[in-house]
């Protein structure tokens, strides 16, 4: 059986390709069909903030990568509810809907579930 | 046991050193390393550009001769390495630039080699991330 891997993504979309980056990560596991999750923790849930505007930073948009997630076969998604409530975010208003909101005891069950876990 | 190791953070950071410290230890512990991935700014560790002072430790030159004397599989992430201007000969050619910056030992490839190494190593050891 494929070993499972958790990708937990901690940078907020604008501050460099670190978003991106653990992004690519997910979507190359997707097309192997290996199984693997994405949990959006601390800053990372800025990613899922709706109505940013790549355009004014001259950057691509990265929202269309994450409505790709299912369609790469990612179902398991996952964000931190405290990082939201910390944020000023509302959960409801995520660009993601699939994205399953855990509060911090529902993540150490999560992370616990994983084979493999990469903190980018 | 056989370890993957992901490195992200650049040459000169604490966690490069760590990362090349654990390696040398589980080779030394007779364990074995699967692969060496190189992602994010990690992959500056295996530019051959980086010049260190003559007093400080030149990353990058020991992760080379690492490498080389224990025939590792060590594998730059390419989208990541583009991007940061860490080329081979082939890249520099394909997308004239002047300069190369990496070559042997290393190779560049895509994720899905850290995706093949998660699979095929009991524990993956990452350094370096966020």
């Amino acid at each position: 059986m494929a070993k499972s891997l958790l990708i937990i993504s901690r940078q907020a979309p604008w501050s460099g390709p670190n978003a991106r980056e653990a992004l690519d990560i997910v979507l190359a596991g997707g097309a192997f069909d290996l199984p693997i999750g994405l949990l959006f923790l601390d800053d990372g849930v800025f990613q899922l903030a709706a109505k940013q505007d790549a355009k004014a930073l001259q950057q691509k948009d990265l929202s269309a990568n994450l409505q790709a997630l299912p369609m790469f076969g990612v179902e398991e998604l996952f964000v931190c509810a405290d990082s939201a409530a910390e944020r000023g975010l509302d959960p409801s208003a995520f660009s993601l809907e699939e994205a399953l909101a855990l509060t911090a005891h529902d993540i150490t069950a999560l992370i616990d579930r994983y084979d493999q876990v990469i903190t980018l | 046991m056989k370890f993957a190791i992901a490195l992200f953070s650049a040459a000169h950071a604490p966690s490069s050193r760590r990362a090349l410290l654990f390696a040398q230890a589980a080779l030394a512990g007779g364990h074995e390393i699967v692969r060496l991935f190189f992602y994010q700014d990690g992959v500056y560790n295996a530019s051959s550009s980086v010049v260190t002072p003559q007093d400080e430790l030149d990353l990058p030159k020991q992760w080379r001769a690492f490498v080389s004397e224990h025939q590792l599989d060590g594998v730059v992430c390419i989208a990541a390495a583009l991007r940061r201007g860490v080329l081979n000969e082939e890249e520099a050619g394909r997308y004239q630039r002047d300069a190369v910056a990496v070559g042997a030992p290393w190779e560049l490839s895509g994720l899905g080699q850290l995706h093949d190494a998660v699979q095929d190593a009991d524990r993956l050891i990452c350094f370096g991330g966020a």
